[in-house]
């Protein structure tokens, strides 16, 4: 698919836009529509868009296997960290009063805010990963290392 | 006819279960089991989504001009986001059993396992 | 100190979570191993302490609120006598378990991916001891679906050895979410009738403002407690595999890896059954399910059927495995028998057989194990003679043969005593007369495995066998030991039992 100059433009037009908008509904989560869920998944919809028009193979070249399996414990644990860190300091797990503890309603955004930023983490990471396990698979008939195209 | 029509979102929500229901026990082609599961846990979904909404009732923002608003519940879909992940996850766990069954056995229909199981025991 | 004390109940689900995470990132070359046995032990510690604080305090529940919710808005784990000892449970095996497996799985599976197993296995860690100690109807949903969805992995990690690993985890998955969407369906059911998911606050509802209404002319939501209920039931029966909803067991069990068909044979259903005790005692009440709607009847069919049947298949088994993942499906009839019961025994059997069978049939998923260790398989006819060439492991796996009969003196004596005894006592002759035969055909399929263990004799031309490794043979004997043990003294189970039978019964001794 990538000597189709139409799709390798518009990906390439795309993933941008799909990035910032991800970033934007990751931002205002607290606030209005959006959070890690969907910021997550436009993330790795940007990159598996990139990986179907360019091949599984380049895109693994951009975000390698370690990558994503790290990025999605590590995003886990940032959610059950702050909940970890709240006990620590002598509050209940995930009682964001912990995090500004001369404000307890302020605290509220804040401990989303780092949630969020966990599960979009994650999100991303594992949807890469189901992209990954699909595209990686050495079946019988195919060079092993991966398929070029997918679709 | 009153019944059904009161009733609709059970309705809607045992025939989409029914539909997958169906199709995990007749198709033999273990894809098509896996989307049926999916479209199962999908009918559990919509019926949780449908029994939030009061009647007359708005979206769940606290909203200080009108304090006789009635606001819909928006506990089931809170709900609802855990239970999409849950699917997804099962979804995603059946596809890499599958990709790993057709290395194994070359096919991914179940008679055709059996076949080959049942040869091999021979 | 004082905060992970206080932070006990949340800190038993976390630290597992976190760990495993930490496991799948750093685990590499032999690290995995060493993170999951000290989670497993740091667990361990966590869940006796849980347990001696529940008998110690006064109201005998210890309730921790996450995140400062109170109550019905938030979710809160409550720890009872009940839950405080499956999860002694669950985190006991876990530890024996894991000690186990580096050996048996190193030997399983390609030695780059392991320390992706060690966090599969301490996420099914996180999830069976979540279900226990949550006290909110959806939550344990999620958990359920945790400790399954990695439970479906672990069974399909058997792949290397036998390619059927990955029907059956197939045929589990599609099963097992089966079942996990029709107990959802049924919280939804309760949670339109009650508006709350709190397992406590659900209860109350339901006894002061509903059921007091069924008596009059205008009976408030009773068809939908009946279709709720009716459908948490049938999720929770697939879940803990009742007959006729075990389908998926024997194969799960048999095409596992060793380790694995230790761990989910002696958590796994018995978290499922410890679910379902607590929709049937505490959820909706022994008033509905059992006055009302005669659920004991259906499920003591069940549970009789499944003892004989169950019995049966094992003694028609030539691969071990097998053999002993349908005795399994016998044990769970009578795990369900003593709750369907409904008496104070009754209840303090089934518990008490949760513990004895845990600690069975561990151990003698262990001591197969190491033949499948030593000899690659485990068919009837690999066993022929072992006896002399791994004494310590078939004593291990002889003891808990002994255990599956009830031979006195062993601990499913004990358990088989408190079930006969509450079966007279509620006039239930059959069900008495079910167990006894039930035990004889135990007889005859552990008396089949120990005539070739023993008197078997040895073929010919095979290569000698060494006694296992020292990592494995001491887990095998530990469990097999302890249930010898907890047949001769079997105080601290019964007293744990017993307290939870009188505080689920809502009696003071």
């Amino acid at each position: 698919m990538k000597d189709n100059v139409l799709m390798r433009v518009a990906a390439r037009w795309n993933m941008p836009f799909l990035l910032v908008f991800a970033l934007y509904t990751q931002t205002h989560g607290e606030l209005g529509p959006g959070g890690g869920f969907q910021s997550g998944v436009m993330i790795a919809a940007a990159f598996i868009v990139y990986g179907m028009v360019f091949g599984a193979d380049e895109m693994r070249r951009v975000v390698p296997r370690w990558v994503t399996d790290f990025a999605a414990a590590a995003g886990v644990l940032i959610y059950a960290g702050a909940g970890v860190y709240c006990m620590a300091m002598g509050y209940t797990f995930l009682d964001y009063a912990a995090l500004v503890p001369s404000n307890p309603g302020g605290a509220e955004p804040w401990g989303m805010v780092i949630v969020e930023y966990g599960v979009g983490i994650t999100v991303a990471a594992v949807m890469l990963t189901v992209f990954n396990e699909i595209t990686e698979g050495t079946l019988p008939g195919q060079e092993p290392g991966g398929t070029k195209e997918v679709l | 006819m009153q019944v059904v029509l009161d009733h609709y979102n059970y309705w809607v929500c045992v025939i989409l279960m029914m539909i997958g229901f169906y199709g995990v026990i007749a198709k033999t082609n273990l894809i098509k089991k896996a989307l049926s599961l999916s479209l199962f846990q999908t009918g559990v979904l919509v019926f949780y989504i449908s029994i939030g909404k009061v009647e007359g009732g708005t979206g769940p923002v606290l909203d200080p001009r009108n304090p006789e608003a009635v606001y819909s519940n928006p506990l089931p879909h809170a709900l609802m986001l855990t239970a999409i992940v849950v699917g997804v996850a099962t979804l995603s766990v059946a596809m890499a059993i599958i990709v790993n069954i057709r290395e194994r056995y070359g096919t991914i229909d179940e008679r055709d396992i059996e076949d080959i199981e049942n040869q091999a025991q021979e | 100190m004082e905060r992970i004390h206080q932070n006990l109940p949340a800190l038993i689900v976390v630290l597992p979570l976190c760990m495993g995470l930490i496991t799948s990132i750093i685990g590499r070359r032999g690290l995995g191993w060493w993170l999951a046995m000290g989670t497993a032990s740091a667990v361990l510690a966590m869940a006796v302490q849980l347990l001696v604080n529940v008998l110690e305090s006064g109201t005998l529940t210890v309730t921790y609120q996450m995140g400062s919710w109170p109550a019905p808005f938030g979710i809160v784990y409550v720890v009872d006598p009940l839950n405080a000892g499956v999860l002694t449970i669950v985190a006991l095996i876990g530890a024996i378990v894991t000690l186990y497996a580096r050996k048996s799985i190193a030997s399983e599976m390609d030695p780059r991916r392991l320390h992706f197993f060690y966090a599969l296995w301490l996420f099914c860690m996180t999830g069976l001891l979540g279900i226990t100690i949550t006290g909110d109807a959806f939550n344990l949903y999620v958990l359920l679906e945790i400790s399954s969805l990695s439970t479906y992995t672990l069974v399909a990690l058997g792949r290397q050895r036998n390619r059927r690993a990955l029907t059956a985890a197939i045929n589990y998955l599609v099963l097992g979410s089966i079942g996990a969407t029709f107990y959802l369906l049924g919280i939804a059911y309760l949670y339109m009738v009650t508006g709350s998911l709190n397992i406590a606050d659900i209860q109350h509802i339901l006894a002061t403002k509903v059921f007091p209404t069924w008596g009059t002319d205008a009976p408030m939501y009773r068809t939908t407690v009946y279709v709720g209920f009716a459908l948490m039931a049938v999720g929770l029966s697939l879940k803990l595999a009742l007959f006729p909803l075990h389908g998926w067991l024997p194969n799960a069990y048999t095409y596992a890896p060793s380790s694995v068909s230790a761990l989910l044979a002696s958590t796994a259903t018995k978290v499922g059954a410890y679910a379902f005790i607590r929709v049937i005692f505490t959820l909706v009440g022994t008033g509905f399910a059992y006055r009302m709607l005669h659920t004991d009847v259906v499920l003591m069919v069940s549970a009789g059927a499944a003892i004989l049947v169950g019995s049966w298949m094992a003694f028609r088994q030539t691969s071990l495995k097998k053999l002993l993942a349908y005795s399994s499906i016998g044990q769970i009839g009578y795990i369900t028998l003593g709750f369907a019961l409904g008496n104070v025994n009754g209840l303090t059997a089934s518990i008490i057989h949760l513990f004895n069978h845990a600690l069975t049939k561990g151990g003698m998923f262990m001591a197969l194990g190491v033949v499948a260790y030593r000899l690659g398989n485990t068919r009837l006819q690999d066993v022929q003679g072992l006896g002399r060439k791994l004494p310590f492991t078939m004593a291990a796996f002889t003891a808990g043969g002994l255990g599956l009969i009830g031979v006195p003196l062993t601990a499913g004596f004990v358990s088989k005593w408190y079930l006969v005894t509450a079966c007279i006592e509620a006039g239930r002759y059959e069900m008495a007369a079910i167990v006894l035969v039930g035990s004889l055909i135990a007889l005859l399929y552990v008396w089949k495995v120990v005539e070739a263990i023993y008197f078997g004799k040895r073929p010919e031309n095979v290569p000698g066998v060494k006694e296992a490794p020292l990592t494995m043979l001491v887990p095998t004997l530990l469990l097999a030991g302890a249930s010898i043990y907890f047949g001769i003294d079997a105080s601290t189970s019964a007293r744990v039992a017993t307290a939870a039978a009188h505080f689920l019964l809502g009696v003071t001794p």
